[in-house]
């Protein structure tokens, strides 16, 4: 770092008026001028970005045009959901679940909703465990689809994106048939589901299903030859099957690494061990692989819901037991001891034995994971919530290092976080 | 249709040049989505095919504040993210509206916790306050629409002091 | 997919290392727990890793919980889970008086942040830890909130607003 002499011209400069320039601005201010090519600038990627999914801040160091260094900030949505949940009973908290990974509603209800049920050791009714499995799966593809269309429109191809929200929307008003709400649904509860799938929702499902992998193949023949697409996204953001999990990868990014591991076979919950479908996995490491990991998943989705829709019979959908579970709507309002048993679990809450479990489920992003410590109370001491997406992006400052800035907004399209559960 | 069929080859139109540029700011706000969580989706999904908010002239979606009428503030605001939310807000050249849109930016919503900000208006003036928790696409709709409305009735003058 | 080991190999391959280092076990809606004195629990948590039997190969989860009593207030939860032998295990210590605790960011890398969120939360610190700053909240902030004294809105001026705008 020296200062440059008045008597020496810099050797970078084509037009003699410019070095005048150069010379008077350092006479009159004081500004140290350096040498121009040995120094980094911090370039600030805010929370406020169209390209980061989120409010994620990234501090940036650069040369030129290389990264060489990044500092992830996050806590812009922090929202104390850890102490909210010491202060209401297992009930309230379900609406909370929902705001968790925006993108995949359903499948937080119903993991939240299966880890309660590990601690109080309740058994549920068969077609509610099959109506679960059914909108846990609607909601992975709806996850992935926005995955797929936000890393496309990052890199470059806008259509992708409208096309893909285009089959979210479908997906949208299926929800809104089976339980009311489009997109923030509270449809699950302890011991059961809300209210049962009539014949026009299973129609629609069934319409849904068969026609989507029509509509993925037109997006197929859009990028997956583009040579565009490819050069941007092959070969960058590599990382090695030891660092990966080590560092803590789950879900698809894990899988596009190569190692082979998913929750729904290794330790299965539900009826996931009576269907029958594949799990892809890519051994390349880069980012083009955990995009394919995605699009293959999508298909084996529907595989499920196809497979889940025939084998489904009728029944109940919420448990028989009183002391936990919420009676008829219909029995409140006639019978006596219905009653009673409402207003004691509306004020007081279920009461769980005492002790602490850890149950972990896959969600699209990766493992959700609630760790409950019970009390014996009828709400929790101390609830945990571990987020996929807090430990992917931990990853982010090895996974940038080397490569240019416009590579940044590829890398984090392609390991795809949600603030809203990596802030808690 | 529309405007031609009112020509009659004696093409002269009078009105206050109020009226005007009230009638162009109002047909043309262009929004700058300040999206924090989950109400940022439903912003998204009022741009896609199904709820399509161009027929309103609210298309261009800028990101940045410099080229931006009307702050569409959607999700919850912390602390933290307030500065940011403010400077972002003074960096919008004036004439300027703000749109509180869900229930966590019109006073906390369901997070009532030490860090969420009870309230955008604790530090923002707001025009128009959305309720739902996300309010629906036709909620937002309906939102643009009133602020259409309010934006009919100012005057140019209003706005010549500020910055 | 069953487990490929049971609870009580386990059991037995760490009592055969360290002795006298597990106070108590337990088994509880299918998990398993052992609890284990706070002088030991660096050295367990490596040998837990490296083993080739045992092979813990992920960290999923690193937290703390505060059970408001006078002594041993806080105790650490590591929930490990290892891949080779389909198998999670939790294990549970508890803090000392002065809320300095042994850093595992040698062992697996994913507890960087984990431990940054514990010191955001509850203000323990870890020694050896490469870069111990907070989290969550921004920097000026003096109070650590998941603290059973702290109250769930907050007390006024910890936190603070930008300026009103004059009208």
């Amino acid at each position: 770092m020296e200062n440059q002499n008045n008597n020496i011209t810099p050797v970078n400069f084509i037009n003699p008026e410019e070095a005048a320039i150069y010379q008077a601005l350092q006479k009159d201010s004081e500004i140290i001028i350096e040498d121009k090519l040995e120094n980094t600038m911090v370039l600030n990627m805010g929370p406020q970005h169209p390209a980061t999914h989120g409010v994620l801040r990234l501090l940036l160091k650069l040369d030129g045009e290389r990264v060489i260094g990044c500092v992830p900030e996050l806590g812009y949505l922090h929202r104390g959901y850890e102490k909210l949940a010491e202060n209401m009973t297992y009930y309230e908290y379900i609406p909370h679940t929902d705001r968790l990974d925006y993108l995949a509603t359903m499948a937080n209800n119903v993991h939240y909703v299966l880890a309660v049920e590990k601690l109080a050791g309740i058994d549920i009714p068969d077609r509610a465990k099959w109506i679960r499995m059914i909108v846990a799966e609607l909601s992975r593809i709806a996850s992935h689809l926005i995955g797929i269309g936000t890393m496309a429109m990052d890199v470059g191809a806008l259509t992708v994106l409208l096309w893909s929200l285009r089959e979210r929307e479908k997906i949208q008003s299926i929800f809104d048939k089976v339980c009311g709400a489009r997109f923030t649904t509270s449809y699950t509860r302890i011991g059961g589901v809300a209210s049962d799938i009539d014949d026009e929702g299973i129609a629609m499902i069934k319409k849904f299903v068969d026609e989507y992998p029509g509509y993925q193949y037109e997006i197929e023949k859009l990028l997956h030859t583009n040579k565009i697409f490819l050069d941007r996204c092959e070969g960058i953001g590599y990382i090695s099957k030891e660092d990966a999990v080590a560092i803590g990868f789950t879900g698809p990014n894990l899988r596009g690494c190569g190692v082979e591991w998913d929750l729904r076979v290794k330790q299965p919950y539900l009826f996931y061990d009576k269907v029958d479908f594949k799990v892809p996995t890519y051994s390349e490491g880069d980012a083009l692989a955990r995009y394919y990991v995605r699009v293959d998943e999508t298909l084996e989705s529907c595989k499920i819901i196809k497979q889940c829709l025939e084998k489904m019979q009728p029944g109940e959908v919420k448990a028989n037991l009183p002391k936990e579970v919420l009676p008829k709507k219909e029995e409140i309002y006639t019978k006596m001891e219905e009653l009673i048993h409402d207003f004691m679990l509306v004020n007081f809450g279920i009461n769980p034995p005492k002790g602490n479990i850890y149950a972990g489920f896959e969600n699209p992003k990766g493992e959700l994971g609630f760790y409950i410590v019970s009390q014996g109370k009828g709400y929790p001491w101390r609830l945990k919530i571990r987020s996929p997406s807090f430990n992917n992006l931990q990853a982010l400052p090895k996974l940038v290092k080397g490569c240019l800035v416009s590579d940044v907004v590829a890398i984090i399209g392609s390991i795809d976080p949600v603030m809203g559960e990596a802030d808690k | 249709m529309g405007l031609e069929a009112l020509l009659r080859g004696e093409d002269f139109i009078t009105t206050t040049i109020d009226e005007v540029i009230a009638w162009a700011r109002k047909s043309s706000l262009w929004p700058m989505p300040m999206g924090i969580s989950c109400c940022a989706i439903e912003f998204i999904a009022v741009n896609d095919p199904k709820y399509d908010l161009s027929r309103f002239g609210a298309e261009v979606a800028r990101f940045s504040p410099r080229q931006a009428d009307v702050m569409i503030v959607a999700g919850t605001v912390t602390y933290k993210m307030a500065h940011v939310v403010r400077r972002i807000y003074d960096q919008m050249p004036s004439p300027k509206w703000v749109i509180a849109m869900g229930a966590c930016t019109s006073s906390g919503g369901m997070y009532r916790s030490y860090p969420v900000v009870q309230g955008i208006d604790q530090f923002l003036p707001v025009d128009i306050y959305v309720a739902g928790c996300p309010p629906r696409p036709d909620n937002l709709i309906n939102a643009i629409i009133e602020l259409q409305k309010k934006v009919e009735k100012t005057r140019a003058r209003d706005f010549q002091d500020k910055k | 997919m069953e487990n490929k080991i049971t609870n009580q190999a386990v059991l037995d391959i760490i009592k055969e290392k360290f002795p006298n280092a597990i106070e108590n076990f337990e088994e509880f809606q299918g998990d398993f727990i052992i609890y284990v004195k706070t002088e030991f629990i660096h050295n367990i948590l490596k040998f837990l890793h490296y083993d080739e039997n045992l092979s813990f190969e992920q960290l999923t989860d690193t937290t703390a919980v505060d059970w408001a009593t006078r002594k041993n207030r806080f105790s650490m939860v590591y929930q490990l889970l290892s891949m080779k032998n389909n198998y999670r295990l939790r294990v549970i210590c508890y803090v000392n008086d002065d809320l300095i605790h042994p850093t595992v960011t040698d062992i697996w890398k994913g507890a960087n942040w984990q431990e940054r969120e514990v010191f955001d939360m509850y203000g323990i610190k870890f020694e050896g830890h490469p870069d111990l700053r907070r989290m969550y909240l921004p920097e000026y902030v003096e109070i650590h909130p998941l603290r059973k004294d702290y109250p769930l809105m907050g007390n006024p001026g910890d936190f603070k607003l930008p300026p009103i705008i004059e009208d």
